[in-house]
C-alpha cells in the first residue's frame, strides 16, 4: 500500500495553471489506472485527467471551480502498487567540473584600463597587490587607491587589504593599561564615525559665527510658554523659534539649502531641516520636512514628536531622510561656541548656542541683554563667505525681530 | 605541375572525386550540357552522363532537398547554387534539414552533401549577383562553411568537402575564378576542413581574412614591406566552425589585428573572430581590434562608382594595415 | 462488392489480420499517449487517430524490406508497419535515451529509424518531399528496384517544397509515391480555405504524374492504389500522387482544442472510423472470429501496457549528451 498524489498536469506548451471544471470521482471511489477522474480547463484545452494509479481516492484537495497551478495536488490515492523510483530522479547530475589547473601568476598582467589609470594617477604598479585571480591588479584595485588618495588618506597602496578604512583610518595604537575599558565600535556608533570621517575628510569646512540679541524673543516666549503648554500640550522651546528663523532665511538663500552630488550641486526646493537628537551615546538626525511651511507651533510639535520617536525607537526611514540643512541645538549643554561637522552631503550646519545674559551697550548705556551665538560650518566647495555672511545676517535679523508682535501659530 | 585557375581547380576536384567514387554526382541549374554558367562543370556531362551531372529544374529548395535525400540514402551529391544570392529559397532545407539531421536523429542519419555556390562582388553583378551570404549560415552547428582563397586550396578543400560525412557549404569567389592562377598538383591531395592557413609570415601586424580578400591583403603586404612594415596574414579557409587556435595564435603573434571581409560589417564572420580574440588575447593586444568590411547597406550597387566604394581592394587594405601598424 | 475483396488484391487472411492488428495497435498507442499527456507524464501528443487505415493500407503495399519512407508526424501506422515497435514509440513519447527516432531530442511524431529505412523528419512541413525524391533519384541512378514513399497533410501541399519536389520527380520520372493524407484540417483551417483545387490529386497533372483520390478509411482501397503506384514506379513509369481522404478524429495536438469545428461533424466522422468498419469486414467475411478479435485486443492491450511501463522507467539521456553528434564523431 502506498499513498500517491495526482497533480495538475501541464496541458499545453505554455500553460501554467488549470481550472477544475468537474470531479468525475469522489472520495472513497476505486479507480483503475488511466480512468478519467477530473475535468480540467486550461487556456489551451479542455481535458479529462486520468488517474496514474489503480487504487482508492482518499482525499480530494482541489475543488470544482478552483484554478490551481501546474504541479499542485489534485487528489490523493491509496494504491496497491509498490512504489517505484521516479525516473526523473535517475537523472545523473551533471558533474560540475572545476578544472584544478594551477593559475600562473597574473601579478604583472596589466590590462589596458589598469595601465591607463596607473599612468594618469602616477601609481607605481610594482607596489600594488592585486585582488584578482593569480594576484592580478584589477581596475577596481586601482580605483580604490585613487579614491583613498582623494579622501586624503595616507597612501598605503595595499589594495588587497580588505575594506581599507577609507573612512576610519586606524590610529596609532596606545597600549591598554589597567582600568582602561575597551568599547567595541559597532552599530550606530560605527555609522556615526563613518559619516563624520567622510564629511570631515571630503568637505572643506569653513566656519563663521554671529551674535544675535534675542531679548525680545526671550521675553515673549517666557510670557506665553505656560499658557501654550496648557493649551497645546507641548513645550514651546526656543529651538522651535530658531528653526523657524533658519527655515525662513533658507527660503531667501537657497544656495545654503543644497547638497553636493559630485558633478553637480543640487539646490532643493523643499526646506527639510535635520535636527540632532541624542539618545545616550547615540546620535540621530531626524528631519522636519518643509519646515518653512510650518508655524512655530508646528515646528515645536514636530520636534517633540521626533524626539519621542527617538526615545521609543520608532523612527521611520521617512523620518530620517531628505534633510537639506541641519540645525543643531548645542546650546542645550551650555555651549557658547562650537564647530559643527556638516551632515554629508548637505552644504552647511548651523549650531544654536546657549542664550546668555550679557551686558551690552545700547544707546551709550549698559543694558543686560539675552545674547545667543549662532555658528555656521559650511562646505566651501558649495558656498562662499559672502553668501553665508548674508544668510547669517538675515537669520540674526529675523531672530531679533521676533517679539510680541509675531504669532507662534 | 600544371598552372590552374581557381575555377579549373574546382572542375579538377569534381572530376577526380567523380572518378574516385561512383556515389559522387552533381546537380544544379545548367550544370549539365552547358557545363555551368561559370563553366565549373565543363566537360563533366560528356564524361559522366546525365545522371551524374544532372540539370535540375529552377528550384533551389529542391536542389538542396533532393540532394539531402540522396545523401541520406548514401550518395555524395555536390549541389550547385548558380549564385550564392539565390541560395535563400533553399535555406530551410539547409538549416532545418541538412544541418540538423545527424543531431536530431541521434547520429542515426547523416547528410554527406556539398553545396557549392559562387559568391562575392567586383564583377558588376549588382545587388543579387555580388553578395556574401556566409554570415547567414555561420551560427548553425551541424554545418561547415568553406571559403577557399587559392586554386591549390580549392582543389584540396573541395575534395575534403565531398568526402566529408556532414553537410559542407563551399563558397567560391566568382571574381577569383579566372583572376587567380597558380600551380596545382595533378595528384590527389586533400586539405583538412576547419584549419586556417598562414599565407604570409610577419611580425608587425596580423591580418585575418578569407576568400578573395586574402589576395588583396597579400598585395598590400608586399607594398608595405617596402616601407618596413611586416604583415602576418592568416587565411581562415573554413569560416564555420572557426579555427580558434590559429586565430588566437595569429592575434598573439603581433598583438595588432586587422580583420578583413567584403561582407557587410555588422554581424559578419569578423564579429565572431573579434570575439574570440577579445576572449583570449586581452593581455597580448597592443591595439584595438580593427575591422575592414563592406558598408552596412543591403548589397553591392551596380554603378561602378558605388561598386568600387563597397568593394574591398588592395588600396583599402593597405591604408587600414598602415594605420594599424602606426598605432 | 465481393465478400473477400482482399483476396482479389492478392492479400491473404493472415495479412489482412496483420493489417487490422497494426491499425488497432496504432490507435491504442495513440490513445495511451493522450492519457499520459493528460496525466502530466508526457508533454505533447500529435495524433493519427482516424488515419490508421490509410497509413497501414499504404505501408502494407510497399516492400518493407527495401523501400524508403519519409513519413509525416501523424504516421504511427506507417512506422509500425515498417518495423518500429510500440515500445520504441513510447520511448519517443517519454523522450527517453533509447528512443530510436532521436534519443529524446525531438518531440514525438518526428520519426526516423535508419535500420527500417525511415528517413528522419523535422517540424517544418513538406521538407520531407524533396528528401523522398532524392532517395528515388538515387534508386534511379543506381538502377535499384526500390521506391520511396512520402506522406504529408493536405495543408502542407501548399508549401513550395511539395511543388518543387513533385515537379523534380515528374521531370526525371523518379520512383517516388507521394500520399497526401487529407484529413480536412490544417490545425483549424478547413480544406476549402487551404486548397483552391477541388481535390489534391488533380495537382498531379501539372507534375506529369498519375494522380488518384481514394477513400482513406478503406485500407484495401489505399493498399490497391499504392500497390499500383509502386508497380508503375518499379517499371520506370515514374511517380504517383495519391490522395487518401480521411478525417482527423482528435484535435490537432494535445495543445489544441478543436472548438473550430462542430461536435456533430466529428461524431459523424466517427461512424466511418476504419477501425470499426475494417473489423466488421474481417468478422463478416469470416477472416476473423470474435474470439480471435478478443485475443488480439488483449494482446495489444498488454503490448501497450508493457511499452508504457518500459518507457516510463527507462532512463533519460545524460544532460551532457546534448553536446553529442553535431558532426561525425
Amino acid at each position: 500500500m502506498a499513498k500517491e498524489k495526482i497533480t495538475m498536469p501541464q496541458l499545453g506548451e505554455s500553460v501554467t495553471e488549470g481550472t477544475i471544471t468537474a470531479w468525475l470521482v469522489k472520495e472513497g471511489d476505486r479507480v483503475d489506472k488511466y480512468d478519467p477522474i477530473v475535468e480540467v480547463l486550461t487556456d489551451k484545452v479542455n481535458a479529462e485527467v486520468p488517474s496514474s494509479f489503480s487504487g482508492t481516492i482518499i482525499k480530494i484537495s482541489a475543488q470544482e471551480g478552483d484554478t490551481v497551478p501546474v504541479g499542485a495536488i489534485l487528489c490523493e490515492i491509496e494504491t496497491e502498487e509498490v512504489k517505484t523510483e521516479d525516473t526523473e530522479k535517475q537523472e545523473t547530475k551533471a558533474e560540475v567540473n572545476t578544472p584544478n589547473t594551477e593559475q600562473p601568476s597574473m601579478k604583472k598582467r596589466y590590462s589596458p584600463a589598469v595601465l591607463r589609470l596607473a599612468q594618469e594617477h602616477d601609481i607605481n604598479l610594482e607596489t600594488v597587490s592585486g585582488t584578482g585571480r593569480g594576484g592580478r591588479i584589477t581596475r577596481k584595485d586601482i580605483e580604490k587607491i585613487i579614491q583613498q588618495r582623494q579622501a586624503g588618506v595616507q597612501e598605503t597602496e595595499k589594495a588587497a587589504a580588505p575594506e581599507v578604512s577609507k573612512t576610519q583610518p586606524k590610529s596609532k595604537e596606545i597600549p591598554m593599561r589597567a582600568g582602561d575599558v575597551e568599547i567595541p565600535v559597532t552599530g550606530i556608533r560605527k555609522a556615526i564615525a563613518q559619516n563624520m570621517v567622510k564629511s570631515k575628510q571630503e568637505i572643506p569646512h569653513a566656519w563663521m559665527m554671529v551674535e544675535a540679541d534675542v531679548t525680545e524673543l526671550v521675553n515673549y516666549r517666557n510670557e506665553i510658554k505656560e499658557e501654550f503648554k496648557q493649551k497645546e500640550g507641548i513645550s514651546l522651546t526656543y529651538f522651535a523659534f530658531f528653526v523657524k528663523a533658519v527655515a525662513t532665511a533658507l527660503k531667501e538663500f537657497p544656495e545654503l539649502n543644497s547638497t553636493w552630488q559630485g558633478d553637480t550641486i543640487v539646490q532643493h526646493k523643499d526646506i527639510n531641516i535635520s535636527i540632532a537628537v541624542a539618545k545616550e551615546n547615540e546620535l540621530y538626525v531626524p528631519v522636519i520636512h518643509r519646515a518653512d511651511e510650518l508655524s512655530i507651533k508646528g515646528i515645536a510639535r514636530k520636534i517633540e514628536e521626533l524626539a519621542e520617536k527617538v526615545r521609543t525607537n520608532r523612527l521611520t526611514n521617512e523620518d530620517i531622510s531628505g534633510g537639506t540643512f541641519t540645525v543643531n541645538n548645542t546650546g542645550t549643554f551650555g555651549s557658547v561656541q562650537s564647530m559643527g561637522i556638516i551632515n554629508y552631503p548637505q552644504a552647511a550646519i548651523l549650531q544654536v548656542e546657549a542664550i546668555v545674559k550679557r551686558p551690552v551697550i545700547i544707546d551709550g548705556m549698559f543694558a543686560a541683554r539675552d545674547i545667543v551665538n549662532l555658528c555656521l560650518s559650511l562646505d566651501h566647495r558649495i558656498l562662499d563667505g559672502l553668501i553665508c555672511g548674508r544668510f547669517m545676517k538675515r537669520v540674526k535679523e529675523i531672530l531679533e525681530g521676533m517679539d510680541r508682535n509675531i504669532s507662534v501659530y | 605541375m600544371p598552372v590552374m585557375s581557381y575555377i579549373q581547380a574546382v572542375t579538377a576536384a569534381l572530376r577526380e572525386e567523380m572518378l574516385r567514387d561512383e556515389k559522387v554526382f552533381i546537380l544544379g541549374e545548367d550544370v549539365g550540357k552547358k557545363g555551368g554558367v561559370f563553366r565549373a562543370t565543363e566537360g563533366l556531362y560528356d564524361e559522366f552522363g546525365e545522371y551524374r551531372v544532372l540539370d535540375t529544374p529552377l528550384s533551389e529548395s529542391a536542389i538542396a532537398g533532393v540532394g539531402i535525400g540522396a545523401a541520406m540514402y548514401g550518395m555524395r551529391p555536390v549541389a550547385e547554387m548558380q549564385f550564392a544570392d539565390f541560395i535563400l529559397p533553399a535555406v530551410n532545407q539547409i538549416l532545418s534539414e541538412a544541418a540538423r539531421i545527424r543531431y536530431r536523429s541521434n547520429n542515426d542519419w547523416n547528410v554527406p552533401i556539398t553545396i557549392r555556390a559562387p559568391y562575392g562582388g567586383g564583377v558588376h553583378g549588382a545587388l543579387y549577383h555580388s553578395q556574401s551570404v556566409e554570415a547567414i549560415f555561420a551560427n548553425q552547428p551541424g554545418l561547415k562553411i568553406v571559403m577557399p582563397s587559392t586554386p591549390y586550396d580549392v582543389k584540396g578543400l573541395l575534395k575534403s568537402a565531398i568526402r566529408d560525412n556532414d553537410p559542407v557549404l563551399f563558397f567560391e569567389h566568382k571574381r577569383a575564378y579566372r583572376l587567380l592562377k597558380e600551380e596545382v598538383p595533378d595528384e590527389d591531395y586533400t586539405i583538412p576542413i576547419g584549419k586556417a592557413d598562414v599565407k604570409r609570415e610577419g611580425s608587425d601586424i596580423t591580418v585575418i581574412t578569407y576568400g578573395l580578400c586574402v589576395h588583396f591583403a597579400l598585395q598590400a603586404a608586399e607594398k608595405l614591406a617596402q616601407e618596413g612594415i611586416d604583415v602576418h596574414i592568416l587565411d581562415l579557409r573554413t569560416v564555420y566552425p572557426l579555427d580558434q587556435e590559429a586565430i588566437i595564435e595569429a592575434a598573439r603573434k603581433t598583438g595588432k589585428v586587422l580583420l578583413i571581409t567584403e561582407d557587410n560589417k555588422e554581424g559578419s564572420i569578423l564579429s565572431e573572430v573579434a570575439a574570440i580574440i577579445a576572449e583570449h588575447c586581452l593581455f597580448d593586444l597592443d591595439a584595438p581590434i580593427q575591422r575592414l568590411a563592406g558598408p552596412d547597406v543591403p548589397a553591392m550597387p551596380y554603378a561602378p562608382t558605388m561598386e568600387k566604394f563597397f568593394m574591398i581592394n588592395p588600396d583599402k587594405c593597405e591604408k587600414a594595415m598602415r594605420d594599424l601598424a602606426e598605432f | 462488392m465481393s465478400v473477400k475483396r482482399h483476396e482479389a488484391l492478392g492479400l491473404t487472411d493472415t495479412e489482412v489480420i496483420e493489417m487490422f492488428k497494426t491499425m488497432l495497435l496504432a490507435r491504442k498507442i495513440d490513445e495511451r499517449m493522450w492519457l499520459l499527456n493528460r496525466a502530466g507524464k508526457i508533454p505533447f501528443v500529435i495524433s493519427g487517430q482516424g488515419q490508421e487505415a490509410a497509413q497501414v493500407g499504404a505501408a502494407f503495399a510497399l516492400d518493407r524490406t527495401k523501400d524508403y519512407i519519409a513519413p509525416y508526424y501523424r504516421d504511427i501506422g506507417v512506422v509500425l508497419t515498417f518495423g518500429m515497435t510500440a515500445t520504441e514509440l513510447m520511448l519517443s513519447a517519454f523522450a527517453k535515451a533509447e528512443d530510436p527516432n532521436s534519443g529524446g531530442r525531438q518531440m514525438p511524431g518526428h520519426f526516423g529509424q535508419k535500420k527500417n529505412r525511415i528517413l528522419t523528419g523535422s517540424s517544418p512541413v513538406a521538407t520531407q518531399v524533396p528528401h523522398a525524391v532524392g532517395v528515388a533519384l538515387a534508386a534511379k541512378m543506381e538502377k535499384k528496384d526500390f521506391v520511396s514513399f512520402v506522406t504529408l497533410g493536405e495543408g502542407s501541399t501548399n508549401q513550395g517544397d511539395f511543388h518543387e519536389g513533385l515537379n523534380f520527380a515528374g521531370v526525371h520520372q523518379l520512383p517516388v509515391i507521394t500520399m497526401v493524407e487529407n484529413n480536412r484540417y490544417a490545425i483549424s483551417v478547413p480544406y476549402d480555405k487551404q486548397v483552391a483545387s477541388s481535390n489534391i490529386s488533380i495537382r498531379a497533372k501539372s507534375y506529369g504524374m498519375e494522380g488518384v483520390t481514394v477513400n482513406g478509411n478503406d485500407p484495401l482501397e489505399v493498399y490497391q492504389a499504392v500497390k499500383e503506384a509502386r508497380e508503375r514506379a518499379i517499371r520506370g513509369d515514374g511517380p504517383s500522387l495519391i490522395e487518401a481522404v480521411t478525417y482527423r478524429l482528435t484535435a490537432h495536438s494535445s495543445d489544441d482544442d478543436d472548438k473550430y469545428r462542430m461536435k456533430e461533424e466529428v461524431a459523424e466522422a466517427k461512424k466511418n472510423d476504419a477501425i470499426v468498419s475494417f473489423k466488421q469486414y474481417l468478422l463478416e467475411s469470416g477472416v476473423m472470429t470474435e474470439e480471435t478479435l478478443d485475443n488480439l485486443t488483449k494482446e495489444i492491450d498488454t503490448e501497450v501496457n508493457k511499452a508504457t511501463d518500459y518507457a516510463e522507467k527507462a532512463p533519460y539521456a545524460k544532460p551532457e549528451d546534448a553536446l553529442k553528434f553535431v558532426y561525425e564523431e
